[in-house]
């Protein structure tokens, strides 16, 4: 199987995630190729070399230094031609969900979205699917002339730099016109650690009504000292406590963390939906009957206005 | 200007855990069924709109004949009409096909609303698939309308952790996120008003297409292993640290 995989790129870098997709691509069949569009990408795409790609087709152009749909899927649908990849992989971002989508539909080649894992069986690809939103898993396949399908962010180890080179093919832009016109760009400030890439998580609930700010406070103060992102459930976020950006859960971001700490969660099964597949959960709340206890593995019943300062003196000793 | 808003007939959240594997693998539910939540802000969005900017609403729908009730709860929010088309076969790429066959048929709809994902399919594929089908521009992830034009809509979205205000033609179709407004609650007077709207059925004959043959293959449907759940309590942050600690997870 030769497997083509999308390095998305955000302002000349790589996200991270992507790596992840090389990985797995790569743990499949050593036939890995990859594709970079952007502008000023050319360090990404001799990284993606150095991953272990074995030739990378690169789009270096100004038109494509934002992501804008019409043009990458004309691009991706080029790449995949000329590269006669059997598969085309990326992360499920909303831009890898965004192009898989449409060189998919424009090829009537199924997509596997959103995989917890992907495997081969022989040619065929079968992607580890979960549905009705991580309450039921499928083994998914696709027919059509390529098999696509984007996996989830944190769900494969990245490839690492191994300092291999690879050929890179430089690809003319698609001769396509945009119909989107950026007038704002607003980046994350610096430092702030996305949800669905973070290591650890520190979530807070209800729980932090009686002073909603010092409660947020507290939690961002333990998530400085872990390296922690800063999630919530969607009591707080509607009650107006933190943005809605935070929000873990159905209406939210499904998470998978290696720590996910829960401060003041009740553990609705909305909520539990979003980050259930962490590999520790902690729980901290007041009442010991609290759902989220029966899906932690570890906890303290208590006040988190007590708990989690508590927890970031105790860290900050201990790190 | 008429916006129409995609909507799918889902799971109630809260019961999402009690759906059996073999009910998944063959679609008939025993549980509670209303509006997917992601389209309630869509429902919402496009009707705030229309009061903002003019204009009227209508609200679709691909599913069995039941999903006339996910139709009932849009026309009860403020929408003015509604349409089914009944298909229960139809993948990803067949629902796009056949929304974009009924909205090509309307032949006045400038903007089309949709949620960013069901909770049930989970794939967030049909927006882009509408959108590519009808060959209009497609903005997923829209979480404020700043402004609507006879021929032009400029958004808020969010990428990633970015926010990018962009500015595309109409016709569009946009995905929209919670943030973009939380959906209202039907009056009664409008709930008795929607009951009455009597509901157009459609199938892929009438619209003169053949929804593609499903091209994912889902087998083995299965319910997730449970957590190893055995709670261990601490009494004290300092050793729930330690604990932490060993586990590598710190």
């Amino acid at each position: 199987m030769q497997i083509l995989v999308f390095i998305e790129t955000d302002g000349g870098a790589a996200v991270a995630s992507s790596w992840e997709a090389l990985g797995k691509a790569l743990s499949l069949t050593d036939q890995v190729s990859a594709l970079v569009i952007g502008e000023n990408v050319g360090d990404v795409a001799a990284e993606a070399g150095s991953r272990g790609a074995k030739t990378v087709y690169v789009i270096d152009d100004a038109s494509r230094a934002l992501f804008d749909l019409d043009l990458y899927a004309a691009d991706a649908s080029n790449v995949l031609s000329q590269s006669e990849a059997d598969a085309f992989l990326a992360s499920h971002t909303g831009n890898g969900r965004d192009l898989m989508a449409a060189v998919g539909f424009d090829l009537q080649a199924g997509v596997l979205a959103d995989c917890l894992d992907l495997s081969a069986d022989g040619d065929k690809l079968v992607g580890l699917r979960p549905i009705y939103s991580g309450n039921i898993l499928v083994d998914a396949t696709t027919s059509g002339p390529v098999q696509l399908a984007t996996l989830r962010p944190r769900a494969a180890a990245p490839a690492e730099p191994t300092g291999a080179s690879a050929d890179i093919v430089s690809v003319t832009p698609a001769a396509v016109a945009g119909r989107v016109e950026v007038q704002k760009v607003e980046r994350a400030e610096a430092g702030e650690i996305s949800l669905t890439d973070a290591n650890v998580i520190v979530s807070g609930g209800r729980g932090v009504s009686k002073d909603p700010e010092l409660g947020f406070k507290l939690i961002g103060e333990l998530a400085d000292t872990l390296g922690a992102a800063v999630g919530a459930s969607r009591a707080a976020v509607d009650a107006g406590f933190i943005e809605y950006k935070h929000q873990v859960g159905q209406t939210g971001k499904v998470v998978r963390p290696d720590l996910y700490i829960a401060c003041g969660i009740s553990g609705a099964v909305q909520h539990l939906a979003g980050m259930n597949a962490s590999k520790v959960i902690v729980a901290i709340n007041k009442d010991s009957e609290a759902p989220i206890f029966s899906v932690a593995n570890y906890g303290i019943v208590g006040d988190l206005f007590d708990v989690v300062p508590a927890m970031n003196e105790a860290a900050k000793g201990k790190l | 200007m008429k916006y129409l808003v995609c909507v799918k007939q889902a799971p109630d959240t809260a019961e999402l855990p009690k759906v059996k594997a073999e009910e998944a693998a063959s679609g008939e539910l025993s549980i509670q069924l209303v509006v997917n939540p992601w389209d309630e802000h869509a429902l919402e969005s496009a009707i705030q709109s229309s009061e903002d900017y003019g204009g009227s609403v209508g609200v679709i729908t691909v599913g069995g004949e039941k999903a006339i009730d996910a139709l009932r709860s849009g026309l009860a929010m403020g929408c003015a009409e509604a349409t089914l088309i009944e298909d229960t076969e139809a993948d990803a790429w067949g629902v796009a096909t056949l929304l974009a066959a009924a909205i090509e048929q309307m032949g006045d709809v400038d903007l089309v609303f949709t949620g960013q994902l069901t909770v049930d399919g989970n794939s967030g594929m049909v927006p882009i698939a509408l959108a590519r089908k009808l060959g209009w521009p497609v903005l997923t992830g829209v979480a404020k309308i700043i402004e609507v034009t006879d021929d032009s809509i400029v958004v808020e979205r969010v990428v990633g952790e970015a926010r990018l205000t962009v500015k595309t033609q109409a016709p569009a179709v946009l995905s929209v996120i919670k943030e973009i407004g939380e959906p209202r609650y039907p009056t009664f007077i409008k709930i008795r008003k929607a009951a009455r709207v009597k509901i157009p059925t459609l199938t892929a004959s009438d619209l003169g297409v053949d929804a593609p043959a499903p091209v994912v293959q889902m087998d083995n449907y299965r319910k997730p292993p449970a957590r190893d759940a055995h709670v261990q309590l601490f009494d004290n942050a300092s050793d729930l640290v330690d604990a932490l600690l060993a586990e590598k997870v710190l």
